[in-house]
């Protein structure tokens, strides 16, 4: 079932490949929902913290912004994979998307200090209606860069043993919607839960 | 917790159910292996990815959970029969009122719809299969997992009775402690996530597997309306998860998110829902418009009038679908600008609808009406849903609602709408589409029995609702006395209920009729079908088409017919690539279905051990590189030939 476009990327050769990528748009179009709904329920909740911490009383900045830094630099990563990908290069491929998982580990890393730091100054998720959809926003988004890292995981070792093929670069090409896509929910959260957060 | 806590006790009706639920899975059990029956069902049911055999199961799935469904209203119907019975008590009603409602919509409504779109729309675009074919029966199995899980609750733990809205704070922990809501939060959320497939599934499928040349406009309605509702089964249901999600955390965890103490907010909970809630009447109900459509079309001969307003009408109603959801609670303090702006929404649905009304009207003029069971259904809805739809303008009016608010006119109205839109939708569709399913035709002397049963019972059961409705009658109460005066209608409507009760015993005997004594002989196009499903055997082969058709025009298959272009030649056939069966799919949903329950009874430990399948099944699937088979022009040459006769 080749296409009949050869000039296609890769990733794009196979009917099969075509609708994988296409399913996987419409995909992130139900997780737009998904996250647009947790913002919301987040903006509706964030003032009624109940006599508990509110965000000012215990964002730290700094914190966050060596976390943005460490997931932005993981979505140009992540680029860079795949730029090796489309001039088949196999260990560029390798190297670069092995980069952009140890980013979003040191993400997560970062990110788990966070929430820890936060539970010692009396926030945890059961404290109040704005603890609950602050964690419950990032803890979405940190388990979905916690599935990514798992799922590339797999991807970097079917790699190792089959190369790059139509069905192995379509995998990638995907991931990385997946790994870009949780880039830009987290410059929302940036802006809209910290920022806000730290002047309102 | 000890073992009566576990298992409900202490009712006689419950233990009779929970006696019949055992002697049934041991009998099944039994029956299989006796018949030595359990690779077959693995090889061809259990483990298939084929869109035919999923939308198969779905179908039964789906009939069974009416049964179910039906069961609980017919409780309601008896208690609620005579002034201050004793026969169910308040816990009770509510528990069966709940089930009831979400069975209903979720476990029932659903599944019929998705089962005959999947039967039917790879078909009519002239495709092999779905998009994905083993999400498709990923889809299926957490469907049906989640489905089990929640009908399990009311033999163990107790069936959630929060209503199926479940509003807080009256489903929190606080109100309503005790497993059963949990199970209203974890089962939904397992069949959602499933449904949610669904939609990106067929999404993908319509705009990527068309037959050549079936461009937009060609596209047979059924088609369009199934397009449109998974969009909105994509934009609606991740709304719906987090909803479950917060309500999970609230219940099981603590947290709050719409508890009224510690800045949760209860209202957020009735927003979200509705959100979702509102926008999933339209997923059940287009589909169904484009069923009826294509009936209509095909029992009166005629080209569907004012197709692209249709299509537009369509579009039009979705988007509207997304506008409307405050008017499920004008009551519960908006502001009277928030009332006004969502009162004019809901009003401007009507447009829509009453074009579509039109134009089945306009289809039917002239036409040479062939009364049929499908086409009867057809012709029954039109009144019937316009009824409904008329009452539903009469509740947008936030001022009125005042009046009608959670009384039985609304109860009446929403079943004035979901059951001639619905079913019987599904119950036209699956007249029509039987012989594409199995070969033979459904009975249509049975049939007619079956209508008329059920069209009778179902008016007399629900027109009552209106006038106690407006006398000011609550829904959900379990008793009420006498002096009321309510006793005459509702007596009226028990009797009702028994008679719809009767029609769907009707079409139960008719399946098992049909199923032994129809004729097998029914040809590929029994009805003189306008599209591409009919241009291929009946059942339908599962290739589904040996040679993909292509498409010139609107109705294609009417005037393939006409001209006579129906042959195939030997020569134009080429090996069909076909998907492999999987495991995956149905090892998940068990997982997800052991998982949940765990979580339900808040087991942490057990349901992260569970968990590991998960992890599992995910691995194994990505490893999974198998690229299916093909099927050899000379075997699909042998299968046509086996009802076309020579090929060319």
């Amino acid at each position: 079932m080749t296409s009949h476009a050869n000039n296609m990327p890769l990733e794009y050769k196979t009917q099969q490949s075509q609708m994988n990528i296409l399913g996987f748009w419409v995909f992130l179009g139900a997780e737009i929902v998904l996250f647009s709904t947790l913002f919301a329920s987040y903006f509706v909740l964030e003032h009624n913290t109940a006599g508990g911490p509110t965000g000012q009383d215990i964002f730290i900045l700094k914190d966050v912004l060596i976390e943005t830094f460490l997931l932005l630099t993981s979505s140009f990563t992540c680029g860079l994979a795949i730029h090796s990908m489309r001039s088949h290069h196999k260990t560029g491929l390798m190297v670069w998307t092995i980069v952009t998982l140890l980013l979003g580990a040191g993400f997560l890393y970062m990110e788990i200090n966070e929430f820890i730091h936060y539970v010692h100054e009396g926030a945890s998720i059961q404290t109040s209606g704005f603890t609950a959809a602050f964690f419950t926003l990032l803890g979405t988004h940190g388990a979905h860069v916690t599935f990514g890292i798992f799922w590339i995981s797999l991807l970097l070792i079917q790699l190792a043993r089959r190369g790059i093929t139509e069905k192995t670069a379509s995998k990638f090409f995907i991931a990385s919607l997946y790994w870009h896509f949780l880039d830009v929910v987290w410059i929302f959260i940036f802006t809209f839960v910290y920022l806000k957060g730290m002047v309102m | 917790m000890s073992l009566d806590e576990f298992f409900v006790t202490g009712d006689p009706l419950i233990l009779a159910s929970q006696i019949a639920i055992g002697l049934t899975m041991i009998g099944l059990i039994a029956l299989i292996t006796y018949l030595k029956r359990w690779k077959w069902l693995w090889n061809e049911w259990f483990t298939t990815v084929d869109h035919k055999k999923i939308g198969i199961m779905y179908i039964i799935s789906g009939v069974l959970m009416f049964f179910r469904g039906g069961v609980d209203g017919l409780l309601m119907k008896a208690q609620t029969s005579r002034p201050e019975l004793e026969f169910l008590d308040a816990q009770h009603y509510d528990e069966i009122f709940t089930t009831h409602g979400v069975i209903m919509i979720l476990f029932m409504a659903m599944p019929l719809l998705i089962g005959l779109m999947n039967v039917v729309i790879p078909l009519q675009i002239g495709a092999r299969d779905v998009a994905f074919p083993k999400l498709n029966a990923l889809s299926f199995w957490l469907f049906f997992a989640g489905a089990m899980l929640f009908n399990v609750s009311f033999v163990i733990g107790g069936s959630p009775d929060a209503g199926w809205t479940s509003y807080f704070p009256l489903a929190g922990k606080e109100f309503t402690p005790g497993v059963g809501n949990n199970y209203y939060a974890i089962a939904l959320q397992i069949a959602g996530i499933g449904t949610l497939a669904t939609g990106i599934n067929f999404v993908v499928t319509i705009i990527k597997m068309r037959a050549p040349g079936m461009t937009w406009m060609r596209l047979p309605i059924f088609v369009w309306s199934t397009f449109i509702t998974s969009i909105i089964i994509v934009a609606a249901f991740p709304i719906f998860t987090v909803a479950l999600a917060y309500m999970t955390l609230d219940r099981l965890f603590g947290t709050h998110f719409f508890t009224v103490a510690n800045g949760g907010d209860p209202m957020l909970w009735l927003n979200l829902f509705w959100l979702w809630g509102h926008p999933e009447v339209y997923i059940v109900v287009l589909p169904a418009f484009g069923m009826f459509s294509e009936v209509i079309a095909t029992f009166a001969r005629k080209n569907l009038y004012g197709y692209k307003s249709m299509v537009y009408a369509v579009a039009g109603i979705a988007f509207l679908s997304m506008l409307v959801w405050v008017h499920h609670f004008y009551t519960m303090g908006n502001s009277a600008a928030v009332n006004s702006i969502f009162s004019l929404t809901t009003m401007m649905i009507a447009i829509p609808t009453g074009v579509k009304i039109f134009n089945w009207l306009f289809t039917l003029r002239k036409g040479r009406i062939e009364f049929s069971t499908a086409m009867l259904w057809s012709l029954a809805f039109i009144p019937c849903f316009t009824i409904g739809g008329v009452t539903g303008v009469m509740l947008a009016m936030a001022a009125a609602d005042y009046q009608y608010h959670n009384t039985m006119f609304l109860v009446a109205h929403f079943h004035y709408v979901l059951i001639p839109g619905v079913v019987f939708a599904v119950f036209a569709g699956l007249y029509y589409w039987w012989p594409k399913m199995f070969g033979f035709k459904l009975n249509e002397k049975i049939g007619k029995w079956h209508f008329w049963l059920f069209v009778i019972g179902f008016n007399m059961t629900f027109m009552p609702m209106f006038f106690v409705g407006l006398d000011g009658m609550s829904r959900r109460m379990y008793t009420y006395s006498a002096s009321t005066g309510w006793a005459g209608w509702l007596g009226f409507s028990a009797i009702g209920s028994i008679i719809l009760a009767a029609g769907f015993a009707a079409l139960c005997y008719n399946i098992y009729w049909s199923f032994r004594y129809a004729s097998r002989d029914v040809g590929n196009d029994p009805w003189n079908g306008r599209t591409l499903e009919w241009a291929t055997a009946s059942p339908a082969p599962h290739y589904n088409f040996a040679k993909v058709p292509e498409v010139d025009r609107l109705d294609a298959y009417w005037y393939m017919k006409k001209e006579g272009n129906t042959g195939l030649k030997k020569s134009d056939l080429k090996p069909v690539h076909m998907p492999s069966n999987s495991w995956t799919p149905i090892f998940l949903a068990v997982v997800f279905g052991v998982v949940g329950f765990f979580l339900v009874f808040e087991w942490f430990t057990l349901a992260i051990l569970a968990s590991i399948g998960i992890v599992v099944g995910l691995v194994a699937n990505s490893f999974d590189y198998d690229d299916g088979y093909h099927i050899s022009v000379e075997e699909l040459a042998d299968e046509e030939r086996e009802w076309r006769g020579d090929l060319q």
